[in-house]
């Protein structure tokens, strides 16, 4: 298992980079009327067949040849449903693939979100050349952060994973993501 | 709150300092292990005190890089460290608070922490 939700993204988002993604998208929704939080990771990647589909969320099923599944998959949809929620994930041939793992938010079983920022940070420092999405909804509030509008700013020719590029990412959004959630996310 | 605009700084004063940037011909490179193994061990901490220890020392000629499992998923989280012309380290069960060591002794000044090496641990 995983100690924090952000980690599990993070897991996830490797099989998306593994299976040839550019585009990857980052959803986290926290709804605390409907006592709901869901996190979602999309990919346009070259997805899966319908086969390997059907057997990704068994870790005992995966074997060497489909070595870009494993536990990661295993271990987020056990997250997802010893906290009161469910885990989807749908993939399309030459399309990409989709993961929805949805927690009852208040469960006592939840694992904390914790650090987002570290996540993505950790993302777009070994991954610059890829385009990362990040919509963080909290009740009312929303953040959007996208590494398309990090290169309109600084214009071509410098790579995202510059010191000094990666430090301001590190900072914008760990400043934006404490003003979301109040810290670290719970 | 920071906001986007500030990049155009960044961008100002490194176009400064384009000529840096540009000989990759003697980069090092830190490798660190992102499999579902080294995540779950603590790789993403590591990463970022690496990544925080080369912002603070201004070193410049490093690239970080992941890698997956390698099959020694117990001794995760694993960092390699190439340096050109020298035979590649790995430092096993790696934590943020040895990082500061493996920057100052091994990648600026070329000595290998051989405590953290994955030769000490099979001692």
């Amino acid at each position: 298992m995983m100690e924090e939700l952000s980690l599990n993204i993070l897991d996830i988002v490797q099989n998306s980079i593994a299976a040839e993604g550019t585009k990857i998208e980052i959803g986290i929704e926290e709804d605390d009327a409907a006592d709901r939080m869901v996190i979602r990771i999309k990919d346009n990647g070259r997805g899966m067949s319908p086969q390997l589909l059907a057997q990704v969320e068994d870790p005992f099923v995966t074997g060497r040849t489909t070595r870009k599944v494993g536990l990661g998959i295993s271990f987020f949809k056990e997250a997802a449903e010893t906290a009161g929620g469910s885990f989807h994930i749908g993939s399309q041939l030459g399309k990409g693939t989709w993961v929805t793992a949805e927690f009852q938010k208040s469960h006592i079983d939840r694992q904390p979100l914790g650090d987002v920022a570290g996540t993505l940070t950790s993302l777009i420092l070994l991954n610059p050349d890829i385009d990362f999405f990040l919509n963080y909804r909290v009740n009312d509030d929303t953040f959007d952060f996208s590494t398309e509008e990090i290169r309109e700013q600084l214009g071509g020719g410098i790579k995202l994973s510059h010191p000094d590029v990666i430090s301001f990412i590190s900072e914008y959004l760990s400043e934006h993501l404490r003003a979301l959630n109040g810290g670290v996310g719970i | 709150m920071k906001s986007l605009e500030e990049l155009a700084a960044i961008r100002d004063k490194m176009k400064n300092n384009a000529a840096v940037r540009e000989s990759d011909g003697d980069e090092i490179r830190i490798v660190v292990g992102m499999a579902t193994c080294g995540i779950a061990a603590g790789a993403r901490p590591v990463l970022n005190a690496i990544m925080e220890e080369l912002e603070k020392r201004d070193i410049k000629n490093v690239t970080v890089a992941q890698t997956g499992c390698i099959g020694m998923c117990k001794l995760e989280p694993i960092v390699d460290v190439y340096i050109p012309g020298k035979e590649k380290v790995s430092y096993v069960l790696m934590k943020p608070e040895k990082v500061g060591r493996i920057i100052a002794e091994h990648v600026v000044n070329g000595r290998p922490v051989l405590e953290y090496t994955i030769g000490a641990y099979e001692k």
